[in-house]
């Protein structure tokens, strides 16, 4: 006797997690770049998610100072009832890098909101000390938040770095999930979007724990290498390099950083499938990696490691290029029967005609 | 009046803004006005500190990323500056590629925030709530327009213009996503681009990008066909229904345009002749005061920039260095200029009385008066087109400027004919000016579009397919770069010593336009523009919802949102719940 198959659960499927608040803090050291890249995405949209247009999952309230109607502490009700422990199960999101805030005296570096006590801005740190330890999951979006970024650099005032580094590489959510980290400066539209739809998957119990890489990214969508995925590949395995900006050849020798990137955009293109980086003359600059972007300035020049490996392929690459530009000639060639005339040429040899005497 | 009238409402933090936006008024309820303003903002990042030490080539990556839904046009300011320190300019197809994706960006930009954010604060749920009488006059009030956007009266249009549930907002979010394509094709990836580089481009010019771009853009000029009437019906039964209404926001005419989108035929990025080809750009460069176009000189603009801080968060740069002493032409150059600005910020206690926020105050010294002009943006297009027509220089067939107008000629496209918009030069800068104009730019963006692709092709079936000019990083030099970001006036000011950035300093609109009283102790425009504020909403102070104070705030596009949150006197917290809720 055969087993029945089980039969699909869109219909009957109940969230393990019913309800889930999306707490969404641009108040890092951010430009609020990755909340508008996600306004792009649409695999799936903002919006499929939070109109339920998505099955299986939670009821999503998402609440963003980019995207909310509302502002002021009627936006903030959520982050203070989070603190008090009075919601229920949330995602914390986090945009920008974190300053060091104790570096300073009084002030502060980045703030949300006003503490109705004592008048002073809240600092973004103190919101992260109080909303962190009782999230479900904790999403960096953007390289800000994941590594530091650009406003981590050398010579930056405000010592700002990423969120695993404030809270620590080891730091495990409610829900037992590391930081997510979902890199690129911006982050790309969908590579976000599908992140929180698997953890959102997660939460209703109809996927397992997220699995994620050394640097704690979506191990599906960046196991792969800029060069890997980028169609100028080709012209690199050929040793054929553009010497200026504007060809389609392979940019490496410009700067690109491609080959040693972990990246999914010269795949994915940018919004559905248009642009990206070096699959469209952009150099990769490497705005997805830990070392970003100290370890790949001045980006205008061709990485140290460049120099060797595209020596290395320039004498396999120019031979094959010959090669194949000869069997290409040949190949461009139609076969010699294609041609009006008397004969047939093709090798096609009648069978005798059986009317003739 | 006497103080007991006055209440103290403060908006913190207005959400959607690049850095935390408070507004913070006292409000005399029993003549109906604002009488006092402070704007506050509580993020810094440091950009023109770190920048120091950097390679050159670098400032436009970098300075890209200090705005997430406009940087790429810090991209392309920083190209403007790095191609005049480093004596470049990029062949033609290069400047083409960049005016088509920075018209994309205008389209984009506008189009979401026109749309999406302050849409919302003439839409029925929300008039509803603030002037149910100008609703009412609204139902019975046939759209002139009618037979353009198909929108019967005016309450039509305000029932379109609902969040997430109103036809028109949700067509006009799916443009949002149309134009970022076009932009991407263009610039690589929105919003920091992959593809921009000192010199030109890295965009490949082929027949397949720029038919990409061009079917895009159709549809887009047919949505303006109906978004352009739209806007302008709305607008004007706003000033019919309510007189006096297009003096809210109102102050005193100080424009500026720094110009947008480069004559590849003429630019040369030579400081020497900048003031010559600075007016040939699509969008004219100038300052509007009172009414008077008095420059469209980019030197004079250049020179008459100064810093001052008076109320933000940063210790004075008397004692520091001196960079640029005199411009290429042997011009001085002051102290307080970008060129010769050191950054030095001190987090410190917020105290709307002394110093209260992280945003400097730029200001425009006009030599013939002395005066340091608190210059706006008019959130962008009002500045751009009022320049623009008074200069009369822009004559490119889809665009022209008339010395008191701008006619937008948009060709046949799938739903509409050609059609011909003309925006007049208004009595009043002021709020619903300043919306209507951006409405009016969307057009004109992608009149030029079509101009620039038209151009574009040109090059291409000539085979003129270069993009980007080879350079060498000098060991000293200087530029400037002049840009309108989507919201208004943006420079860059570059200095390279020992091959390496000695100083950077990027102007965007929002310290123009956000702030805080000077040195002097004049007003940031944000700030003006609501102090001199009437108020029309019908409700009290008990369920005021502070609709004209938030449209005023609006109206220069800070990227700003619809839902605020007051306190009144006494810490009692009024909420204005808008319906329905993202996501609710």
């Amino acid at each position: 006797m055969s087993q029945p198959l089980d039969k699909g659960t869109i219909a009957t499927h109940q969230p393990a997690i019913p309800e889930v608040d999306v707490l969404w803090i641009t108040a890092g050291l951010s430009c609020d770049g990755d909340s508008i890249s996600v306004t792009a995405a649409t695999q799936p949209s903002l919006e499929d998610v939070v109109l339920g247009a998505v099955p299986w999952l939670p009821k999503v309230r998402l609440h963003n100072p980019v995207l909310a109607f509302e502002a002021g502490d009627a936006f903030l009700e959520p982050f203070h009832r989070a603190t008090r422990g009075e919601l229920g199960p949330y995602i914390l999101v986090v945009e920008g890098s974190i300053p060091n805030e104790r570096i300073n005296r009084e002030g502060f570096w980045a703030a949300m909101g006003t503490d109705s006590a004592t008048g002073q801005p809240i600092k973004t740190c103190d919101w992260i000390d109080r909303l962190a330890p009782g999230a479900w999951a904790v999403l960096a979006i953007g390289t800000c938040a994941t590594y530091g970024g650009v406003h981590a650099m050398e010579g930056n005032p405000t010592g700002a770095m990423g969120l695993p580094d404030y809270l620590g590489w080891q730091f495990r959510s409610a829900g037992g999930i590391p930081v997510v980290c979902v890199p690129g400066c911006p982050v790309q539209p969908d590579t976000f979007m599908e992140t929180l739809l698997y953890l959102l998957q997660q939460a209703a119990g109809v996927a397992p724990m997220i699995p994620l890489d050394e640097a704690l990214r979506p191990r599906w969508l960046f196991e792969l290498t800029v060069h890997e995925s980028c169609d100028r590949g080709g012209y690199y395995e050929q040793g054929d390099f553009a010497p200026a900006f504007g060809s389609k050849r392979c940019i490496v020798k410009l700067g690109c950083w491609g080959p040693v990137v972990n990246c999914n955009v010269a795949k994915r293109g940018w919004m559905n499938g248009i642009g990206g980086c070096p699959n469209v003359g952009g150099l990769c600059i490497g705005c997805t990696m830990p070392g970003f972007p100290d370890k790949f300035m001045p980006f205008m020049e061709e990485p140290p490691g460049a120099k060797m490996s595209t020596s290395a392929v320039l004498m396999y690459g120019r031979t094959v290029r010959a090669l194949r530009a000869f069997t290409r000639a040949s190949l461009h060639k139609e076969p010699p029967w294609r041609k009006p005339g008397d004969e047939l040429k093709t090798g096609y040899k009648p069978p005798p005609d059986k009317g003739s005497p | 009046m006497t103080e007991k009238n006055l209440v103290d409402m403060s908006w913190d933090p207005v959400t959607r803004i690049v850095g935390s936006l408070g507004i913070h008024t006292k409000i005399d309820f029993a003549n109906r006005e604002v009488v006092d303003c402070h704007a506050t903002s509580s993020i810094f990042r440091g950009y023109s500190v770190f920048l120091r030490g950097k390679d050159p080539r670098d400032a436009g990556f970098i300075t890209s990323r200090i705005c997430g839904i406009c940087g790429d046009n810090h991209a392309t300011c920083a190209m403007y500056a790095q191609n005049m320190a480093f004596g470049i300019r990029p062949p033609h197809m290069g400047e083409w590629i960049v005016n088509l994706g920075e018209a994309a960006e205008y389209m984009f930009d506008h189009n979401l925030f026109q749309d999406n954010l302050v849409g919302v604060d003439f839409c029925e749920k929300m008039v509803q709530k603030t002037n149910p009488s100008v609703l009412a006059k609204a139902e019975t009030t046939a759209s002139p327009h009618a037979a353009e956007h198909g929108f019967r009266t005016i309450a039509d249009i305000m029932r379109a213009l609902n969040p997430f549930e109103g036809s028109f907002y949700l067509e006009a979010l799916q443009m949002s996503r149309l134009t970022r394509e076009m932009f991407c094709l263009m610039e690589g990836r929105h919003v920091h681009p992959s593809t921009i580089y000192p010199g030109g481009v890295g965009t490949v010019p082929s027949n397949q990008l720029f038919s990409d771009y061009l079917v895009r853009l159709m549809k887009y000029i047919d949505f303006m066909k109906r978004a352009v009437p739209l806007h302008d019906d709305l607008f004007d039964f706003f000033c019919e229904a309510l007189p006096g209404y297009d003096e809210v926001g109102k102050r005193r005419i100080l424009l500026g345009c720094w110009g947008s989108f480069q004559n590849p035929e003429t630019c040369d990025f030579k400081y020497a002749n900048m003031a010559s080809w600075g007016r040939d750009m699509f969008v004219t460069p100038g300052i509007v005061v009172d009414g008077e176009l008095i420059t469209t000189d980019l030197v004079e603009i250049n020179l008459g920039i100064r810093i001052l801080l008076g109320s933000s968060f940063y210790d004075d740069w008397d004692d520091g260095p001196m960079f640029v002493e005199r411009d290429p032409l042997g011009n001085p150059v002051d102290k307080r200029h970008p060129w010769n600005q050191t950054t030095i910020p001190r987090p410190q206690k917020r105290e709307l009385e002394g110093k209260y926020t992280w945003v400097m105050s730029p200001r425009w010294k006009w030599e013939k008066t002395g005066e340091h002009l608190a210059l706006d943006t008019g959130g962008g297009p009002l500045a751009r087109l009022w320049v623009t027509a008074l200069a009369k220089r822009v004559d490119i067939g889809y665009v022209r400027a008339t010395g008191a107008s701008v006619e937008i000629n948009l060709p046949k496209t799938v739903a509409h004919p050609e059609v011909t918009f003309t925006w007049k030069i208004p009595r009043y800068s002021s709020t619903i000016e300043r919306n209507r104009a951006r409405t009016y730019f969307q057009a004109y963006a992608a009149a030029c579009a079509l101009y620039f692709l038209e151009r574009a092709m040109a090059e291409l079936h000539a085979g003129n397919t270069a993009t980007w000019t080879e350079f060498k990083v000098p060991e000293e030099g200087i530029g400037c770069g002049f840009h309108e970001a989507v919201r208004g006036v943006l420079s860059h000011h570059l200095v390279i010593k020992d091959r390496k950035i000695a100083n950077y300093h990027p102007y965007p609109p929002t310290p123009w336009n956000a702030s805080p009283r000077d040195s002097f102790g004049t007003l940031g425009p944000y700030e003006d523009a609501v102090k001199n504020t009437k108020l029309f909403e019908e409700n009290g102070p008990d369920d005021f919802k502070g609709i004209d104070i938030m449209r005023t705030v609006r109206s220069f596009d800070p990227c700003l949102p619809c839902g605020v949150h007051m306190v009144i006197d006494g810490g009692r917290e009024l909420r204005v719940v808008h319906s329905p809720r993202f996501g609710g």
